[in-house]
């Protein structure tokens, strides 16, 4: 029994570090930056200017649909979790999160939805909708400013391992894997913008481009467009484990819900 | 989604110039886009934005098609007396949002 518990956190250890040094290949730490580095000072001056970014208009809706009521149930989010100020506090930073009912992970959408269904006995918000980007944007809120944390344990790592294998696989008819513009050319430009580094730090956020808010979904399925490989649908299990790997890669980044990108 | 959110100070000294931040949720939506079916979207635009200070017109803007959507429309006012500022937006399709602010000037 004694040897058992005296092997195990070393073979854990040694697994570990296999898994970091696979990581590792992509960009050093100390070279990782949020997009909001990479762009214009006129726009960070929108996002860090909350009375300018019009971000928050999504998350002053999310305030007020989290204290309505709804459903069959008649309950508001705010009758089982409280004042979000406190209970969503650095929840966020940790989606996509193991869904134990699913048995697969979960990201913060689908997470908003199943408690409409299960708890408040409603329809589920339909991707890209107000609301849904209202609420998400409202809970990613409460986590500005803490480090992003992914859980990565026996339960997630087939998925992470899934969604890193979807970001350096060469899709579409350019033939054009995630990795090869975002791990090998950052900073370069594509259509006038600088690529980043795909860091989803700040989603949902307020983009330029769409005049609106958008879920990190939404920006990879552009980007999946623009290889011109075929779209996966809005929670598509391949979505979630991309998002997952994306946000594991991130880990530590400051979140900054909700962003703004040119 | 019609909602429109004001930033401003709550008070200030007489004759001080104060800013004055409004941010309109609105798609602008600009009359000359198409569907995929090449059918035109109909205009939807914010047409005129007013501020009147304790009922005195004191800023007015003119949009138009080229504004970008959730326009921020940032100015400043001599903050003169104690009272009211009503912001008016008017729009297409019957768009009309009201806001007030109050301001104490000492």
């Amino acid at each position: 029994m004694s040897l058992h518990i005296g092997v195990r956190p070393l073979a854990l250890a040694y697994v570990a570090c296999v898994f970091f040094d696979l990581a590792a290949a992509g960009i050093p730490q100390p070279e990782r930056r949020s997009g909001y580095g990479l762009m214009s000072p006129e726009t960070r001056a929108i996002q860090d200017d909350d009375t300018g970014n019009p971000g928050m208009l999504w998350v002053l809706d999310g305030e007020a649909l989290w204290n309505r009521r709804a459903g069959a149930a008649d309950r508001a989010c705010s009758d089982c979790h409280g004042d979000a100020r406190a209970s969503m506090k650095g929840v966020a930073a940790r989606y996509p999160a193991f869904d134990a009912a699913r048995g697969r992970p979960v990201n913060l959408e689908q997470r908003i939805n199943a408690c409409r269904t299960g708890r408040q006995k409603a329809p589920p918000l339909p991707y890209e909708s107000g609301d849904l980007l209202a609420l998400t944007a409202y809970v990613g809120r409460q986590s500005r400013g803490l480090p992003i944390g992914i859980a990565i344990d026996e339960r997630t790592r087939p998925f992470l391992e899934a969604g890193r294998e979807i970001f350096f696989r060469r899709q579409g008819q350019l033939n054009l894997a995630c990795a090869q513009c975002h791990d090998d050319n950052w900073g370069a430009k594509l259509a006038g913008s600088p690529i980043t580094q795909a860091h989803p730090t700040g989603y949902p956020l307020y983009r330029l481009e769409w005049q609106s808010l958008g879920s990190l979904e939404r920006r990879l399925r552009g980007c999946l467009t623009g290889i011109r490989a075929e779209t996966y649908a809005y929670g598509a299990p391949e979505l979630v484990d991309l998002e997952l790997y994306l946000m594991w890669r991130a880990r530590g980044m400051k979140m900054e819900t909700p962003a703004v990108r040119p | 989604m019609a909602r429109a959110v004001i930033t401003m100070p709550a008070q200030a000294k007489r004759g001080e110039i104060i800013e004055i931040k409004t941010l309109a949720a609105h798609a602008m939506e600009t009359g000359f886009r198409r569907t995929q079916t090449g059918e035109l979207i109909p205009r939807d635009i914010i047409r005129r934005f007013t501020c009147a200070y304790n009922g005195v017109e004191v800023f007015r803007v003119d949009l138009h098609p080229a504004v970008a959507a959730n326009p921020l429309i940032a100015f400043t006012t001599v903050a003169t007396e104690s009272g009211t500022l009503a912001f008016q937006w008017t729009g297409d399709n019957g768009y009309s949002v009201a806001e007030t602010a109050s301001i104490r000037v000492e």
